[in-house]
């Protein structure tokens, strides 16, 4: 028997005393456990945020010619709401979680460039923030998420008073999407360099499968956005003619660089999702993952294919035939690698001891609503078809099928599924049951008509619409929908706090976990690891289970000591017993914000505002270079006691 | 409610056991890394990321270069002696730089400093021919927004001259860092190595301007 593993752990919550409570800690903190929970909260935060665009959209459209919100407004709301949802929301949240525990699965004390990580986040809220700043500062952005040109660059199409809001998108977007990459080849060089010893590459839990190949995805695919993003501003700013064909730009230029980046930008966020599906199926099975290497296989095919299929988005742009009939192609072979992922998923849970708690709910849910997304995005695929779908509620079913019912669903299955390791407590399961089957009938409510509006002709983006169109139904049974999804996100944040403030103890390994992140105690101490764990086969955990005495054996020659934490910095030589981690540091957060002073000047023409950031960001980088870490010597055996 | 238990674990994990066995075995641990083997790849990932940034410029040149509006060409335009000393001057700072690393590698202080000094400071002058290369074509008429030749140009090859300017900074403070050092450890390599890969770069990425930009803009 295992049991003695399974024992809520007896003993105080092993956290350092330095590492606790005060504002200045966490906007110092370089414990990618810490950046994790902050991505998380920050995510959730512009989640609500979005969720109320998104309320107010569907209260507009709930009747026929209804002015509640002017369409000016409307354009502004549906623009932010995407944005919100995929840039500041859905991808947080994913990073969030691979932050807090890839670096667990795989053995590590933390990531490869802890300061590094700490940038990341820093950028991230500074670029959501400064998005956001726009609806006090004049308007937000209002062409839509992909805000085509020349709509969007000024000149042509957009005489008149020229809002700003637009500028906030080109910078705020910017900023963020710095913070991404960094975060992005941060992530690659931890899963390749920071495994635990005994770890190969087809023993990798597949969460860090899925978040080393998404990592690839956003090093590649950023750059095409920030280059886009960079002669949008010069277009605005400084009146170039980048995409206006009065001058000989292309306005298709802007279509090509968002999409080369926006394909694979739907991957970043969803592969994310398939990595968690993937470790919760097998633990609430009870079975080890069927078809483990084609899953691996499968992840790393649709990420090749995601960069063959941008200009699907494009069918209707009279790019001609031949381009249209092989990206067709392309994107329908990508239902292949996803079939497999769907069936062996299936076949997990086949003939397994099925435990349907909260995860599960929500993974099954997932599967459900995800390959219904699947289905109408094959349709999609189909370019004759596509002229009839384009532009209309089609597309926004679809979208919300895979990147709500995919994306988030998976999410919020692995937030419940994670949740006793982020805080040591249990989650309420009756409420969690409530929360999923709110969501789960909201969302279809919601979403399901939306397929029929679109092939019933309703455009998409539009403020109001006639009556007896045949869409005054369908809307209505949409927005009554948005109650229930409101009240399950209600629910699923009420849980979330009244456990975090006095649920039951979690213990180590409350659900029979496979992976190493079970291993240790919950919330896990600041070293992670004791020792590093030595891996002994795939399920690294339940190898021990199994074959052992039930935790990881430590690694033998563990010499490197603390040293292996501390990314960059000099070993110091640890006394004994004590591991060395990096120190936290205020120029993360400093260098950010120079970059958002440097970003305000550029959207306000400020040359001394761009320059005073400009300057104080390049000051903090100088210095985190050649800063050597302190670092700061932790002794387990001193933090338990 | 029992939230937290684990149903049946012990005969789960004995069931199991019939199942797929795995290999115990520990296989080599190649993937311990040091600090600076884990620096030098995420250099070379920056590189990586970079380049496909380079590659959306270039393509936006290639795009839109033709568009000359009212405005100046690159036939008229274009100075190739001029690029063409900028270009070596480039190419003589990587090969400074190949000499620092040389002498870092010997441990040999006094040749690491003056190469050093002879990177950064050809860094700096081909910044500065580039600056008065731009200060001649505005006032040939070709300013920043003149047409889309221009505005893609001086993208593309100011984005690559604000990677130079960049580059001498960190050099300048590379410098700095070495001559207030007796002598530079085994583990502060890293930082001369990453430094190097970047300028490397930067210069291979010159070449294919220069052959993209100047040779085919005069030929073209």
């Amino acid at each position: 028997m295992s049991a003695v593993t399974h024992v809520p752990a007896l003993a105080p919550e092993r956290r350092s005393p330095r590492a606790q409570g005060s504002l200045a800690a966490w906007i110092t903190t370089v414990d990618h456990k810490r950046i994790g929970v902050l991505y998380m909260v920050t995510a959730m935060a512009f989640f609500l945020l979005g969720g109320l665009e998104a309320f107010l959209i569907r209260l507009q459209l709930a009747r026929p010619e209804s002015t509640l919100v002017p369409a000016s407004m409307f354009n502004q709301l549906f623009t932010m709401h995407g944005l919100t949802m995929i840039f500041l929301a859905i991808m947080p949240l994913s990073i969030g979680i691979i932050n807090f525990i890839v670096p667990l699965q795989i053995g590590a004390r933390d990531v490869a460039f802890p300061r590094l990580n700490a940038i990341s986040y820093w950028l991230f809220l500074a670029g959501g923030l400064i998005l956001n700043s726009s609806w006090l500062l004049g308007g937000a952005p209002n062409a839509g998420w992909f805000n085509y040109a020349p709509l969007s660059s000024g000149g042509l199409l957009n005489p008149g008073p020229d809002p700003r809001g637009i500028d906030f998108y080109a910078l705020g977007l910017q900023v963020a999407g710095i913070g991404t990459v960094l975060g992005g080849i941060n992530f690659i060089v931890t899963i390749l360099k920071m495994r635990a010893p005994g770890m190969s590459p087809l023993r990798l839990p597949l969460f860090c499968w899925t978040a080393l190949v998404t990592s690839v995805l956003i090093v590649f695919a950023f750059p095409p956005l920030t280059a886009n993003l960079g002669l949008l501003m010069f277009d605005r700013l400084f009146h170039t003619g980048f995409f206006d064909p009065t001058r000989g730009g292309l306005v298709l230029l802007w279509q090509q660089l968002f999409w080369i980046f926006g394909h694979p930008e739907v991957y970043i966020l969803v592969l994310p999702a398939f990595g968690i599906i993937s470790e919760i199926i097998p633990v609430f099975a009870g079975k080890a993952i069927f078809g483990y290497t084609s899953m691996v296989f499968a992840v790393v095919a649709i990420a090749f294919l995601a960069f063959m299929v941008w200009t699907h988005h494009m069918f209707t742009t009279g790019q001609g035939p031949l381009v249209n009939s092989v990206f067709a192609a392309s994107s329908m072979v990508i239902a292949v690698p996803t079939g497999v992922k769907i069936f062996n998923w299936l076949a997990t849970m086949a003939g397994g001891r099925l435990r349907l708690r909260a995860p599960l709910l929500y993974a099954v849910g997932f599967l459900i609503t995800f390959v219904i997304g699947g289905m109408s995005g094959v349709m999609l695929a189909v370019p004759p078809a596509d002229y009839q779908y384009n532009d209309s509620y089609f597309v926004v079913a679809h979208i919300h099928y895979v990147l709500v019912g995919g994306s988030l669903f998976a999410i919020l299955a692995g937030v419940h599924y994670w949740f006793p390791k982020f805080t040591g407590r249990l989650l309420d399961e009756r409420l969690a049951r409530w929360g999923f089957w709110l969501v789960f009938v909201g969302f279809n409510v919601t979403f399901f008509p939306m397929h029929f509006l679109g092939l019933f002709g309703m455009p998409r983006r539009v403020a109001t619409y006639p009556p007896n169109l045949g869409f005054d139904t369908l809307n209505l049974i949409s927005t009554f929908g948005v109650f229930p999804l409101a009240a399950g996100v209600v629910t699923v944040l009420y849980n979330m706090r009244r456990a975090a403030r006095g649920g039951r103890r979690a213990g180590p390994d409350p659900w029979d976990g496979r992976t190493l992140e079970w291993a240790i105690p919950s919330p896990p101490p600041v070293y992670n690891f004791r020792a590093i764990p030595l891996v002994r086969g795939r399920d690294a955990l339940w190898v021990e289970k199994v074959y052992g005495d039930g935790r990881p054996l430590p690694a033998p020659d563990d010499a490197e000591g603390g040293a292996h934490a501390s990314g960059g910095g000099a070993g110091l030589a640890p006394s004994p017993g004590a591991l060395h981690l990096p120190a936290p540091t205020p120029l993360p957060a400093l260098l950010a914000l120079g970059v958002a002073l440097l970003a305000y000047g550029a959207i306000f023409s400020s040359l001394i505002l761009a320059l005073a950031g400009g300057l104080g960001a390049l000051v903090c980088v100088v210095a985190l270079m050649y800063d050597v870490d302190p670092g700061q010597a932790v002794d387990p055996e001193v933090e338990a006691a | 409610m029992s939230a937290g238990a684990v149903p049946g674990a012990g005969a789960g994990h004995a069931a199991e056991r019939t199942g797929h066995r795995p290999d115990l075995g520990v296989e080599p641990a190649e993937q311990r890394s040091t600090p600076a083997e884990r620096t030098r790849f995420g250099v070379w990932l920056w590189l990586a990321s970079d380049s496909a940034l380079f590659a959306s410029l270039f393509a936006t040149y290639l795009a839109v270069h033709g568009a000359l509006g009212t405005g100046p060409g690159p036939r008229r335009l274009f100075d190739l002696p001029l690029t063409a000393l900028a270009t070596f001057v480039l190419l003589g700072s990587s090969l400074a730089m190949g000499f620092a690393l040389d002498a870092l590698g010997r441990g040999e202080m006094h040749p690491l400093r003056v190469w050093l000094g002879i990177t950064a400071a050809l860094g700096a002058v081909f910044v500065g021919l580039q600056a008065a290369e731009f200060h001649r074509y505005s006032r040939l008429g070709l300013t920043f927004a003149r047409s889309d030749f221009a505005s893609s140009f001086y993208t593309l090859v100011g984005f690559h001259g604000l990677h130079v300017t960049f580059g001498v900074i960190w050099l300048t403070s590379l410098l700095v860092f070495a001559c207030r050092r007796e002598r530079v450890d085994r583990a502060d390599f890293w930082r001369f190595e990453a430094a190097s890969l970047y300028w490397y770069f930067v210069d291979v990425v010159w070449v294919v301007l220069f052959s993209v930009v100047y040779l085919l803009g005069k030929a073209g």
